[in-house]
């Protein structure tokens, strides 16, 4: 950062002290918060809010592909589809799906399939319904959050879970996962999904002005940011399978416990 | 376990673990619903984590349905084709049966298919040959097999079907007794049930969704049991 930038945002601002819009430190997560198993007819669902974002995530398959000419003989299919609900944002907006939909559909399915093994499920396909009930910015990184947690309840076979955040440049300064005010007034927005375990970017996006140490400190601040996503990740999955009432501590009698192995229709 | 075991296992028995998670660091065989990366270990899905001597596999939590060879299941005839029905049996490819596996006698070119099954008929019946590749093929010729006519169909997450059935089979054999209904276990989560009176069948949803529910806790025969008990005392 240069001095000269630093001098014009104290000008600005009356206060002495820089602040984000919403109080938060260059480095802070918005407040998160993610939920699997919210859709009981679906074969896994998640629910997220990441901010004022909320997204609701049903996944569907692996089932047959319909119409059939789009699947594939070796190895099955991930069809994503990203929709904005009508009142996910001031002014109303269409309910048809527009370029912008396709686009971040594409890119979610892109972002999520190197954690699948797809080849598994020749001739299927597996459906990723998200619907963004508010959005917030960043929709498409909160998505794909809520769609690794979605399909990790639809007990689909994954790699690894895939954690998504953005970082930008606000007021010359790095962020770390932008709102929708600073997305709109910043100079620059660089979502990442990223595999945690395997340690791989499966989404680098950038969008306005940056100089090449900028962009580069960006990455890895969301990257810093996808760690703590997968964190409530996990933990989202854990919580669904949380203590019984009733039931007795699992470290207690694992003799007794009848095993999936050994459980045989008489 | 030996020492060195210990230092590799990353986890205890039946601990909780997400896709992705290291199991384990070394040379061992990998078990059910796991992967091998760079010589490492890894879960593929949520489940409990299960240690043996030579091996390491996750008890899936969740799952969709993988057909095997001489599974049964309850499927529904969803199309009819050339000399073949075709049947959902809730897997990611639909089923197989052709007049030969439905019949077990010889048959004229002009054979009416739909006097056996027609669409919309449930069948209990055995796979019998499966591809990768492939779809399934069912038989519904022996015992217990065939076209469904009365009863209903519940469904469950298929990878919580081993705890419907229990060790040798000891919580099937607890249900039937307490409930006094027919129950067919279908391997891809449907399980039709047939009971005397409406009860009795309210029974078995109820104790079935307890199931579901509890089925990665410890003791669960035992609570099942009580819980059983507690409805019928409630309803004297």
């Amino acid at each position: 950062m240069s001095k000269t930038t630093k001098k014009k945002t104290t000008k600005r601002k009356t206060s002495k002290k820089w602040a984000r819009v919403d109080g938060r430190k260059p480095d802070e997560l918005r407040p998160l918060h993610i939920e699997s198993g919210v859709i009981p007819n679906a074969d896994g669902s998640a629910y997220i809010e990441m901010g004022r974002n909320k997204i609701i995530v049903g996944v569907y398959g692996p089932r047959e592909m319909h119409p059939k000419r789009l699947s594939k003989p070796n190895s099955g299919v991930l069809r994503c589809r990203y929709h904005m609900a009508p009142f996910s944002v001031d002014p109303r907006r269409s309910p048809a799906p527009s370029r912008r939909d396709q686009e971040i559909s594409m890119v979610i399915t892109d972002a999520i399939e190197p954690a699948l093994f797809l080849e598994r499920y020749p001739r299927s396909v597996i459906d990723v319904y998200a619907e963004i009930i508010e959005a917030d910015g960043g929709t498409r990184c909160a998505s794909i959050n809520a769609a690794a947690v979605a399909l990790a309840d639809a007990g689909i076979p994954m790699k690894d879970l895939v954690s998504s955040c953005a970082a930008g440049k606000y007021e010359g300064k790095i962020v770390l996962d932008l709102g929708d005010y600073e997305d709109k007034k910043g100079e620059s927005d660089v979502p990442v999904a990223y595999l945690p375990k395997i340690d791989q970017v499966t989404l680098l996006q950038m969008e306005g002005i940056m100089t090449q140490e900028e962009t580069e400190k960006c990455i890895e601040l969301a990257i810093e940011g996808c760690k703590q996503v997968y964190e409530a990740q996990k933990e989202a999955l854990k919580k669904k399978y949380g203590m019984v009432e009733g039931a007795e501590e699992k470290e207690e009698e694992p003799d007794e416990e009848e095993t999936v192995e050994e459980a045989e229709e008489e | 376990m030996t020492k060195e075991e210990k230092l590799s296992t990353k986890f205890e028995t039946r601990d909780i673990v997400v896709p992705g998670d290291l199991l384990y660091e070394g040379r061992i065989r990998t078990g059910e619903n796991t992967f091998r990366r760079e010589g490492n270990v890894y879960s593929n899905k949520v489940g409990l984590v299960s240690y043996s001597q030579d091996r390491v596999s996750v008890i899936a939590l969740e799952g969709t349905y993988t057909p095997l060879v001489g599974d049964l299941v309850v499927g529904m005839v969803i199309d009819i084709a050339l000399g073949q029905w075709v049947v959902d049996i809730n897997a990611s490819t639909d089923a197989i049966l052709t007049i030969t596996d439905a019949i077990n006698k010889s048959f004229r070119t002009n054979f009416d298919m739909t006097k056996v099954l027609d669409v919309g008929d449930v069948v209990v019946a055995k796979i019998v040959d499966l591809d990768r590749r492939r779809t399934p093929i069912l038989s519904i010729v022996g015992r217990e097999l065939g076209k469904v006519h009365e009863g209903f169909i519940l469904k469950i997450t298929p990878s919580k079907i081993p705890r419907l059935i229990g060790k040798k089979g000891s919580m099937i054999n607890m249900i039937l007794r307490e409930t006094r209904c027919q129950i067919t276990i279908g391997q891809n989560g449907r399980i039709l049930i047939n009971g005397r009176n409406r009860e009795d069948e309210e029974l078995v949803v109820k104790v079935v969704h307890k199931i579901e529910t509890e089925a990665h806790t410890s003791g669960l025969t035992n609570r099942i049991q009580e819980y059983l008990r507690e409805i019928k005392e409630d309803r004297k």
